[in-house]
C-alpha cells in the first residue's frame, strides 16, 4: 500500500515534469482559454496524486491528466451555458452548447499533440521578448510565477503583472492557438528559438548572483530544445540550436573551479568535457548545415563544435572559426557576433588587429553597457602589455558585471595588471 | 458634408479602476452624445469602445512588435475600422496598409456587451 502511495507522488512529479506542456496544450484547445485551461490542468493533477494512490498509476498518465482536465474544461463551459439559459438577459445568448463530456476510456490513445501551437502562441511576435521567454516557462514547462520570477532576479508581482498582461493581450487581441502556415514559419519559428536560446545563455551564464551556472535553466531550455527537435526533426534551425545548446553544455563541469572560481576556455579540462554530448551535438551540427543556405543557429552550432573538437585550445581550428564568424556576421549582422569574431581575429592576427576591430565597435556605441566589450578590450591590452588602459578597462568591465564568478574573475585580472 | 474622426484620449487606468456606477454613468453620458448629435444636424457615422493600449499591436516596415505605436513625431493621419478572424489576419492586413511615413498600430475593438 505505502508502495502504491510513494509510486503515485514519484509518478505525478515525473508528469509534472515531463507531460505538463502536452496536457496543458490538449486543454486548452477545448477550454478555448488559458486560464481556464491552466486551472483545469492544476486541478487535474491534484485529482491524479488521489486517484493514483488508490487505484494505481494508469499505463498513460499524460492520456489521463489530459482527459480528466479537458473534461473540467468542459463541465465548466456547461456550467457557464446553463447559467446564460437561465440569465438570458445577462448575456450573449448565442453561445454554443458544450459538447459532451469525453470519456477516459474511448480517448486514451487518441489525443493530439498540441505542444506546438501552444509554443506559438507563447513565442507569437505580438507579446513583447520578455513575456514571450515567461509565458513559456509558465505554460510549457509548467513553472509558477514565483519560480519565474526568481530565475529573471525580478519581484514577484512584477513577473505576476507581466504574465497577466500578456495572457489578456491574448485572449483580447485574440492571439491565434495555431502553427503558422510555411510561408511565415521561419520567421516565427526563430522567434521560437531565440526565446529558447535566451533561456539557455541565461542560465548558461547568469547575469547576476554568486553562480556563473544556473543549472535549472539550462536543464529547463535543453528539455524544450528537444521537445521542439522531436517535434519539428527536418527543421534545420531546431537541429541547430539544439546541436549548439549540447555542444556548448557539454563544457558545464569544467567551466568553474570547484570553489566557484571561473575558468577560461583555454584553461578548461577538455578530457572532463561531456563526449556523448560532444557527439550528439555535432551530428545535429552536420544535418542543420546540410541542404541550403545555413541558418543563424547552426553557425554557431557549428562555431560551437570546431571548440568541442579540438584537442587544445591552441591546436584550436580558429582560422576556420573566423570563416565561421564572417558567414554568420553575413546573415546576422549582430555587434555581439562581431565582438565575438574578434577572439578568432586575435589568434589568427594577434592583439594589435583585434584591439582595432573592438575599438572600432565601441566607437559605433552600438555595445554601449555590454559587458563583455571592456572585458575583451581589457584582455587585447593586457597582451600588448599597455597595463594602465587594461586596469581602466576592467575597472569598466567590473562596475557592468554583476555576476559574482565573472566579478572575481575581473578583480584577479585588474590586480595582475596593476602596479 | 465632410466626416471626421473624434479620437477620445483619456488615461487608462483611471477608467479601469472606475466603480461600475461610475462605468454607467459614462455608458449613459456616451448614448446621450450620441442623441445629441443629429439635433446639432450632424451624423454619426460608427464608434467603437478600443482595448487598452496594453493589447495594441504595432507595424513598422513588417515588424510587428508589442504595444501601442508611440513616436511623438508622427500624428494620427487616418484609420480602418477592419473585421479579421484573429491577430494574425488583422496583422496581416495591416502590413498591406500604406503607412510610407511611419506605421499602423492594430487595437482590437472592446465589446463591452461581453466584458
Amino acid at each position: 500500500m505505502n508502495n502504491q502511495f510513494d509510486d503515485a507522488s514519484r509518478a505525478v512529479a515525473d508528469a509534472h515534469e515531463r507531460e505538463w506542456a502536452f496536457v496543458l496544450a490538449a486543454t486548452v484547445r477545448v477550454a478555448d482559454d488559458i486560464d481556464l485551461a491552466e486551472e483545469c490542468v492544476q486541478d487535474a493533477y491534484v485529482a491524479a496524486l488521489d486517484a493514483w494512490r488508490r487505484n494505481g498509476v494508469p499505463h498513460n498518465p499524460a492520456a489521463w491528466l489530459t482527459t480528466t482536465a479537458r473534461n473540467r474544461a468542459l463541465d465548466t463551459h456547461r456550467r457557464n451555458a446553463v447559467l446564460r439559459r437561465k440569465l438570458p438577459q445577462l448575456v450573449d445568448p448565442t453561445g454554443d452548447a458544450a459538447p459532451d463530456v469525453v470519456r477516459i476510456e474511448d480517448n486514451i490513445d487518441s489525443i493530439e499533440d498540441d505542444r506546438l501551437r501552444l509554443v506559438f502562441t507563447c513565442c507569437h511576435p505580438a507579446i513583447g521578448r520578455e513575456a514571450q521567454v515567461a509565458l513559456t516557462l509558465r505554460l510549457i514547462c509548467g513553472l509558477s510565477t514565483a519560480e519565474i520570477a526568481q530565475a529573471f532576479l525580478v519581484p514577484e508581482p512584477t513577473m505576476a503583472a507581466r504574465v497577466t498582461r500578456a495572457k489578456k493581450k491574448i485572449s483580447a487581441a485574440k492571439i491565434p492557438y495555431r502553427v503558422p502556415e510555411s510561408a511565415e514559419l521561419p520567421d516565427r519559428l526563430d522567434a521560437v528559438l531565440t526565446v529558447v536560446h535566451l533561456l539557455f545563455t541565461t542560465g548558461h551564464t547568469s547575469p547576476a548572483g554568486a553562480q556563473l551556472v544556473r543549472s535549472d535553466l539550462v536543464i529547463r531550455a535543453t528539455s524544450l530544445a528537444r521537445m521542439l527537435h522531436a517535434l519539428m526533426p527536418d527543421e534545420r534551425e531546431v537541429c541547430g540550436l539544439l546541436g549548439l545548446i549540447l555542444l556548448t553544455d557539454a563544457r558545464r563541469d569544467t567551466r568553474v573551479e570547484p570553489d566557484g572560481r571561473l575558468l577560461l576556455l583555454e584553461e578548461q579540462d577538455r578530457s572532463r568535457w561531456n563526449r556523448e554530448l560532444i557527439t550528439e551535438g555535432s551530428a545535429l551540427v552536420v544535418q542543420a548545415l546540410s541542404g541550403g543556405v545555413a541558418g543563424r543557429f547552426a553557425i554557431q552550432a557549428a562555431i560551437a563544435a570546431v571548440h568541442a573538437e579540438a584537442p587544445s585550445y591552441a591546436e584550436t581550428d580558429w582560422l576556420q572559426l573566423l570563416g565561421l564568424y564572417d558567414t554568420l556576421l553575413g546573415i546576422w549582422p549582430s555587434p555581439v557576433v562581431a565582438l565575438n569574431r574578434c577572439v578568432a581575429v586575435l589568434m589568427v592576427y594577434g592583439p594589435a588587429i583585434a584591439l582595432a576591430q573592438v575599438d572600432q565597435l565601441d566607437a559605433s556605441g552600438k555595445l554601449a553597457g555590454y559587458r563583455y566589450l571592456p572585458a575583451t578590450r581589457a584582455d587585447l591590452l593586457r597582451r600588448l602589455d599597455r597595463f594602465a588602459d587594461a586596469a581602466t578597462a576592467y575597472r569598466q568591465a567590473i562596475t557592468l558585471t554583476d555576476n559574482e564568478a565573472e566579478r572575481d574573475f575581473l578583480f584577479r585580472r585588474l590586480a595582475e595588471v596593476s602596479p | 458634408m465632410a466626416q471626421y474622426l473624434i479620437l477620445i484620449y483619456e488615461s487608462e487606468e483611471a477608467y479601469l479602476g472606475a466603480t461600475p456606477e461610475v462605468r454607467q454613468d459614462i455608458s449613459a453620458a456616451h448614448t446621450r452624445f450620441a442623441e445629441q448629435i443629429p439635433t446639432l444636424g450632424a451624423t454619426m457615422l460608427g464608434g467603437n469602445a478600443l482595448q487598452p493600449t496594453a493589447t495594441a499591436t504595432s507595424v513598422r516596415v513588417d515588424i510587428v512588435t508589442d504595444g501601442p505605436f508611440v513616436e511623438t513625431k508622427e500624428a494620427l493621419g487616418g484609420y480602418y475600422l477592419i473585421e479579421a478572424t484573429d491577430l494574425d489576419q488583422a496583422l496581416a492586413v495591416a502590413k498591406l496598409c500604406p503607412a510610407r511615413f511611419g506605421g499602423v498600430e492594430v487595437r482590437p475593438i472592446w465589446d463591452l456587451a461581453a466584458g
